[in-house]
């Protein structure tokens, strides 16, 4: 499963993506994917709201389970994917297109410490023992 | 501890199945999509690897009458060699075992399928009660059969195409009976909704069924589908819309339940003595969202709560099962609590899907 360099990663399987603008884009990630198989419900966080790091802020549900999805960093909702709303299914084709919102760090070094694909790819080898 | 291993273990790896620990078994959850398979099995056919499943043959003089005190249902219904019947068996208490199948094979000999979590248990408890009440009787454990479910309108023709051998001998059975074919037991039974046949077959034999099955274009199907294709079809799961505290009367069991015949049965004077309260009903949801397990239900009536919920691949919404307060009406809007909202969910009559077709 190749994990792409240019994204950084949460413990709890987000990535995140830096935007020319400073803005961050935020997803889930292959591995969460494929643990969760069929997806039929997203629940995005609405513009405008204020997480905290690790704050639950948005919900996927497979037909399987539900999981929740945590703010990577701390800042502002700017964007939410409305999309996924009647296409949740995109996030099993493609999870690393299939965004779910954006957001604007409060501090954008934040993004700077979470784990690069390397460090995930570790991460998420280690979590299989 | 190692994961038990059905017959079909390496079949399923070879076709990129997605395993996963099922309950002590390594087995197959999807082999890609598990909304794929669903629809698979509804429009045309699927084959389910059910080995995981017990059938425990019980023998000897005055079987009949030892499974007419031990099972809620009544075996005296089955008059013809091949006839299969749906049943619980309870505890005194009145509390849910198991729930099986049952098959009058000859008057010395009934062959019993459970499921797989309890079966040890199931087993241990018919052997004391035949111990007490059944001397002559002997339960005979068979855990190297396998069990190959064949589900979806097409199944039957494909299994006659995987082994033409078996049409003479299954092609008049009538839905919930069974014929044996050489080493093979064929029944017209199933956990899907569908037309299909459900094979017992003996452990060496299962791969090269299997393999027969999937060169005639069966497509194999994993536990996830098993589980949403049963929900649509209103079939009750063991462990999550009944177990030991439940009574049978308030999980949509009743039709199982022999309570008029004269007939005396294990669990018979609790449930006579404890008229049910609750029902299990259908629901299903309006808003967005996923009915799951363990949900409070919010009714005029009082609370209840979701036995089995999931997203229905065929009606493309999420339903559920749910046992609440009898008064509850078919009809009624209730709220379901999901994390920090109140849903809106229709009662519903089940089954929500039989033979390919929405119901609701």
């Amino acid at each position: 499963m190749s994990i792409p360099a240019n994204l950084k990663y949460t413990a709890s399987h987000e990535w995140v993506r830096t935007e020319p603008d400073g803005t961050v884009t935020i997803g889930i990630t292959k591995h969460a994917e494929e643990l969760l198989g069929d997806m039929v419900f997203v629940e995005s966080p609405k513009e405008g709201r204020k997480l905290k790091v690790k704050e639950e802020c948005a919900v996927v549900e497979s037909v399987k389970a539900a999981a929740d999805i945590y703010a990577p960093i701390s800042g502002e909702v700017t964007e939410s994917n409305s999309e996924l709303d009647n296409t949740p299914e995109s996030i099993n084709s493609d999870p690393y297109s299939a965004w779910m919102f954006k957001m604007k760090p409060d501090n954008p070094d934040d993004v700077a410490a979470l784990m690069d694909a390397s460090a995930y790819q570790a991460f998420i080898d280690g979590e299989g023992h | 501890m190692a994961l038990k291993q059905t017959p079909l273990n390496a079949a399923h790896r070879a076709m990129g199945a997605k395993m996963v620990d099922f309950g002590g078994w390594d087995m197959p959850v999807n082999y890609g999509s598990q909304i794929d398979e669903h629809h698979q099995v509804r429009n045309d056919c699927g084959m389910f690897d059910v080995s995981h499943m017990r059938v425990v043959d019980v023998k000897g003089e005055g079987v009949r009458h030892f499974l007419s005190y031990l099972l809620a249902n009544n075996v005296n219904k089955l008059t013809h060699s091949g006839k299969a019947l749906y049943s619980c068996m309870l505890l005194e208490n009145g509390g849910v075992i198991d729930d099986l199948i049952v098959y009058f094979m000859q008057e010395d000999w009934f062959r019993i399928v459970v499921n797989a979590g309890t079966a040890d248990n199931d087993i241990a408890w018919m052997q004391q009660q035949a111990a007490e009440y059944a001397p002559k009787v002997t339960i005979v454990d068979c855990p190297e059969m396998a069990i190959i479910a064949v589900q979806g309108p097409n199944a039957r023709a494909k299994v006659w195409g995987a082994m033409p051998g078996s049409k003479v001998s299954t092609e008049q059975l009538a839905p919930f009976t069974a014929a044996a074919v050489g080493a093979m037991f064929i029944a017209r039974t199933g956990y899907t909704g569908e037309d299909g046949f459900e094979v017992i077959l003996p452990a060496s034999a299962a791969p090269m069924f299997w393999a027969a099955l999937a060169e005639n274009g069966v497509k194999p199907i994993g536990l996830g589908a098993r589980d949403t294709l049963r929900l649509e079809a209103g079939m009750n799961l063991y462990g999550q819309d009944m177990n030991e505290t439940t009574n049978p009367l308030e999980a949509g069991l009743a039709w199982t339940v022999d309570l008029k015949s004269e007939r005396d049965f294990i669990g018979k004077t609790a449930l006579l003595a404890n008229p049910a309260s609750y029902k299990l009903v259908g629901l299903v949801l309006q808003d967005r969202g996923v009915l799951r397990g363990h949900q409070t239900v919010h009714t005029d009536h009082g609370d209840g709560e979701i036995t089995s919920g999931s997203f229905s691949p065929t009606l493309e919404k999420s339903i559920a099962l749910a046992r609440v307060p009898k008064a509850v009406q078919i009809g009624e809007q209730v709220k379901v609590s999901i994390r920090d909202k109140m849903l809106a969910a229709n009662v519903v009559k089940y089954p929500f899907v039989r033979n390919g077709k929405g119901l609701i």
